[in-house]
């Protein structure tokens, strides 16, 4: 009786309570085009719960400060807030220590801090990097942009139809030459869980460094640098409920120690003379001038958000929005789903018979719902699957099964007026 | 007609609508009518950039007045592309140059300018005019 009742009330903590979270958005609360808005659009940026607004504006309202070297009250202040988050983080991903977080402006910024530190460092002519098909432009553009300078070459595993790379193809690419490996964790395109343990494993057997692109992974899946061993691990602020224009850079001490410095200007620096310059210790040596301070603040109310919700409660609820807009959706006659993967985050891509994505898009606004339609800068992946785009839906934890239904039957008369 | 005259037949046909269903449903129609475009125009040259579906567009001239002929894989971008069509083509140079395109805004279509990246009616816009400039400096050399 008394484990029936315990077990009961662990089922009440694990069951969030979706009205009460929506009500922590205040964006979600409007009409869009005269309909309730429904937003499928999460995995380009998700939408800003309260404390995280809050959390912004009070520091323009009540410490506005620049951090580090100020000597008043309210730079004191301001960095304290500042440093919470490279705390936050570093518990929120298990680092080791807060000086293997680096300030980003995002996942596109840290990845080219690795290519043009790390790369130019140590790779040189001959040498491989390999990536995915279902690589994201911001992982692909940094190595090719590296491989025209150094003279490397750029490998690229394959995948099957559903979406699940040639795990056996990427054990042939690996070899002595291999350098990097940089895979994204979760496809924002297929949403594609990759097996990402053992990716890092066969590529540390041939003594490679890893990049992990975990922009789209963060917000849905727990991650432990330390017990994967990842090497390199990047994301962004605001595909997980943070603030846009700020992400990090995780990487290991000994890494990040022997790269070289990147952008050269203030806070970087240890001493300066016009003959030399000697660089700051981590993780401030990759911070030049001053940061995006109010964003990185909105961090830590970010990362307390989705951890007071708990990242497996917000998966499992997101996996089961997913798991019943695929069979709604799938029951439109003319409706593909593209990415059938074995595991996945919750992103729904889909081409429909005979209707360009735009139309679809431009249709769905109409009835107020926004989702994200076209190559989702993924163009090498839509031409491994011979479509110029997907429409693109994908889910929060905010979301419902009655928007879900709207969107079925949006679709169903964007149909109508299409073909 | 002038160009002036053509938006203004357009805005009347749009008052007929009260609700999003019957202008889209028009706009729809406009572009499954408007004829397709021969394969030997839809080169490279002639897409336009800034659009994410493609959209080709192809002048040429027929005495001093410029027309356009266009497609589009997207049936909604064809749609607007077929009114772009109805109130430059066949217009001269300096008309088309100084055309002043209210009807956009007056339908309330005037989102798909602000998202030059997914619908390109702005690039549309841009690139008719930009050919008839390139005509007018021709002019200007002969």
């Amino acid at each position: 009786m008394l484990v029936a009742r315990l077990n009961n009330r662990i089922e009440v903590l694990n069951t969030l309570d979706i009205d009460k979270i929506r009500a922590e958005f205040p964006i979600l609360d409007q009409d869009i085009n005269g309909k309730k808005l429904v937003y499928f659009d999460n995995a380009a940026t998700t939408q800003k719960p309260k404390v995280v607004i809050d959390a912004v504006s009070n520091y323009y309202a009540g410490y506005n400060a620049n951090i580090h070297r100020g000597i008043h009250h309210l730079a004191e202040k301001a960095t304290s807030a500042f440093e919470l988050s490279r705390k936050s983080i570093k518990d929120f991903i298990n680092a080791e220590s807060t000086e293997e977080v680096i300030f980003t402006y995002g996942t596109t910024d840290g990845i080219n801090l690795v290519a043009q530190t790390y790369g130019r460092a140590f790779l040189k002519q001959g040498d491989e990097i390999i990536i995915s098909t279902m690589e994201h432009h911001s992982n692909i553009v940094p190595w090719q942009m590296l491989c025209e300078e150094k003279g490397c070459v750029l490998k690229v595993i394959p995948i099957n139809d559903d979406g699940d790379i040639l795990f056996d193809e990427y054990k042939n690419l690996l070899s002595e030459k291999t350098k990097i490996v940089s895979v994204v964790y979760a496809s924002n395109a297929l949403g594609t869980v990759n097996p990402i343990a053992e990716i890092i494993e066969e590529a540390h057997k041939v003594g490679a460094v890893t990049l992990v692109d975990a922009a789209q992974a963060m917000s849905h899946i727990d991650i432990d640098v330390q017990a994967l061993d990842i090497d390199f691990l990047c994301f962004s602020a605001h595909k997980l409920y943070g603030p846009t224009g700020m992400g990090a850079l995780y990487g290991k001490k000994d890494l990040l120690n022997k790269m070289p410095p990147w952008r050269g200007g203030g806070e970087m620096i240890k001493e300066v003379t016009f003959e030399k310059t000697t660089y700051n210790e981590l993780p401030y040596k990759f911070e030049a001038g001053t940061p995006n301070i109010a964003d990185v603040i909105g961090i830590t109310a970010a990362i307390d958000f989705v951890n007071k919700l708990g990242k497996k409660n917000i998966a499992d609820y997101e996996n089961e929005l997913l798991q019943y807009a695929t069979e709604k959706l799938e029951a439109i006659s003319g409706l593909k789903v593209v990415g059938k993967a074995k595991e996945k985050v919750s992103v729904l891509s889909f081409v429909m018979d005979g209707i360009h994505p735009q139309d679809i898009g431009v249709l769905l606004d109409q009835q107020g719902i926004a989702i994200r339609t076209g190559h989702h800068c993924t163009q090498p992946l839509m031409q491994r699957f011979g479509i110029v785009g997907t429409s693109r839906a994908s889910f929060a934890v905010y979301n419902t099964k009655e928007e879900i239904d709207r969107l079925a039957e949006g679709l169903e008369k964007a149909k109508r007026f299409l073909l | 007609m002038t160009i002036n005259e053509l938006q203004e037949e357009i805005i009347e046909d749009f008052e007929l609508f009260d609700d999003w269903e019957g202008k889209y449903e028009y706009i729809i129609d406009l572009g499954k009518s408007l004829p397709k475009m021969a394969d030997e125009f839809k080169t490279d040259d002639n897409i336009i950039k800034g659009c994410q579906s493609i959209v080709w567009l192809h002048p040429f001239m027929d005495g001093d007045k410029i027309h356009f002929l266009a497609d589009s894989e997207a049936i909604i971008v064809k749609g607007l592309v077929s009114m772009l069509l109805k109130v430059l083509s066949g217009h001269k140079a300096e008309e088309i140059l100084n055309a002043d395109l209210y009807f956009i805004e007056k339908v309330g279509l005037a989102g798909h300018l602000a998202q030059t990246r997914s619908n390109g009616l702005a690039s549309m816009v841009k690139q008719m005019k930009m050919y008839a400039l390139a005509y007018t400096s021709q002019e200007l050399k002969i």
